[in-house]
């Protein structure tokens, strides 16, 4: 925490304008890395219902996770993909603005306390194999497979200022957009139309929509209740 | 009018409670109620509708973003903190879960607490943890109205006997009679 020291909020203000790495800090510790795996069980059953036959339909297959914090998620996707057949043709863009939470994420250590929460979580999504035969337990953290790792592609993106890297497939960016306001959320939008191929899916968070942005019309709903939408031709 | 929201915290029990004091509510009750019931991260909304169809009033989920109406009543989502901004409109996140639960009853209350300051009534019903009580001690501190379940009527006395132990309650009630409180909060005319 790196405010820890100054005595009152007046202080950040001075500190943030001159010193660079403790604004860098602080923009940090700001933001939101709580992640799960296989959070929302609906949502990730839709997935392999839904969205994994239209994969399936592509040689090659680009997904980005947008916000990915500490990697979970993309992880989880990383799962889904292997045991579908798909993972070896797949690359997973994972990005974030966050680097402390990005090299987490790469590490793929995480504690040993929520695996049986997220056991049940994929279990409960639909999940084929044994959880545990996808990750290491050893002195109370477990780490993730070396093979989920290999196709994820780790990077620092800001979704504000940041622009288009690459067409896509899929984007998954769940519970990311709540904590914009609408300005921003049609920005972000943009960008999302922008990088999805004709065809390709949007996922959002199950309380996040594209009901207030210039781009609702632009889409067909795969799922309405999981918020998985079909870019329009 | 004073009072311009009210904040419900509950948790095990809270189904009957809240099924109680909806069957009573009149249609017209117009002061706006935000409720945190503590529930299973993956249960859907069904609950939601089942008891919007027995009451007066309008029941619904919370919306990101939506403005809090007059005569509403909203619940939290499953497995999202609910928050209120100055502006009386709601945000949503999924921020580390506090008191073991997501939503939490601080959490709303702490912020409906600076959104209406002296405007707003708290109420703390049936349950079993502690959550509610620091966020019950934040309304009384900007100046609201703190009501209380009282613990020998409540189907699970832990969580309304502390929030007891944390503040000094405005009232301390059975169910049946806080619903009548509020409704001569509400029209103090009629009464």
């Amino acid at each position: 925490m790196v405010l820890s020291g100054l005595d009152d909020v007046s202080q950040i203000q001075s500190r943030v304008l001159k010193d660079e790495i403790f604004a860098h800090e602080l923009l940090q510790d700001l933001s939101i890395t709580v992640t799960e795996m296989f959070r929302d069980q609906d949502f990730y059953k839709s997935l392999r219902e839904n969205v994994i036959p239209i994969l399936k339909t592509y040689p090659f297959i680009k997904i980005w996770h947008a916000g990915c914090a500490t990697g979970e998620e993309a992880y989880s996707m990383a799962i889904i993909l292997q045991e579908e057949g798909l993972y070896d043709r797949t690359t997973i863009y994972a990005t974030d603005f966050n680097q402390q939470a990005l090299n987490r994420a790469k590490e793929g250590i995480f504690s040993n306390a929520m695996m049986k929460e997220y056991t049940a979580n994929y279990q409960l999504s639909g999940g084929k194999e044994s959880f545990a035969s996808y990750y290491t337990s050893n002195y109370g953290n477990i780490i993730m497979n070396q093979s989920l790792k290999k196709n994820i592609v780790w990077a620092n993106h800001n979704l504000v200022t940041d622009s288009v890297f690459a067409e896509v497939h899929l984007i998954l960016c769940r519970n990311v957009l709540i904590y914009f306001d609408v300005d921003l959320q049609n920005k972000v939008q943009k960008l999302f139309y922008g990088s999805i191929v004709n065809g390709g899916i949007l996922c959002l968070g199950s309380k996040e929509s594209l009901r207030f942005t210039d781009f609702f019309e632009k889409y067909t709903e795969l799922d309405k209740k999981q918020r998985i939408f079909k870019k329009k031709y | 009018m004073k009072y311009e929201a009210i904040v419900i915290g509950v948790s095990s029990g809270g189904m009957i409670a809240l099924k109680f004091i909806f069957s009573v509510l009149p249609a017209g009750f117009s002061i706006p109620i935000i409720i945190v019931q503590h529930i299973n991260a993956n249960s859907d909304n069904e609950w939601i509708k089942l008891l919007n169809k027995k009451s007066n009033l309008t029941i619904k989920e919370a919306d990101e973003k939506e403005k809090i109406e007059t005569g509403n009543v909203y619940i939290a989502p499953a497995n999202y903190h609910l928050l209120i901004e100055n502006d009386k409109t709601f945000s949503l996140t999924i921020d580390e879960r506090v008191n073991f639960a997501r939503p939490s009853i601080d959490v709303l209350f702490e912020s409906a607490a600076e959104a209406y300051k002296n405007k707003l009534i708290g109420i703390v019903l049936t349950g079993s943890n502690n959550d509610g009580a620091k966020g019950i001690k934040r309304i009384k501190e900007l100046g609201g109205m703190a009501i209380i379940q009282d613990p020998k009527t409540a189907e699970s006395s832990i969580m309304p006997a502390s929030a007891i132990a944390a503040i000094e309650p405005d009232y301390i009630l059975s169910l049946e009679k806080i619903v009548q409180l509020l409704i001569k909060i509400d029209n103090p005319i009629k009464q």
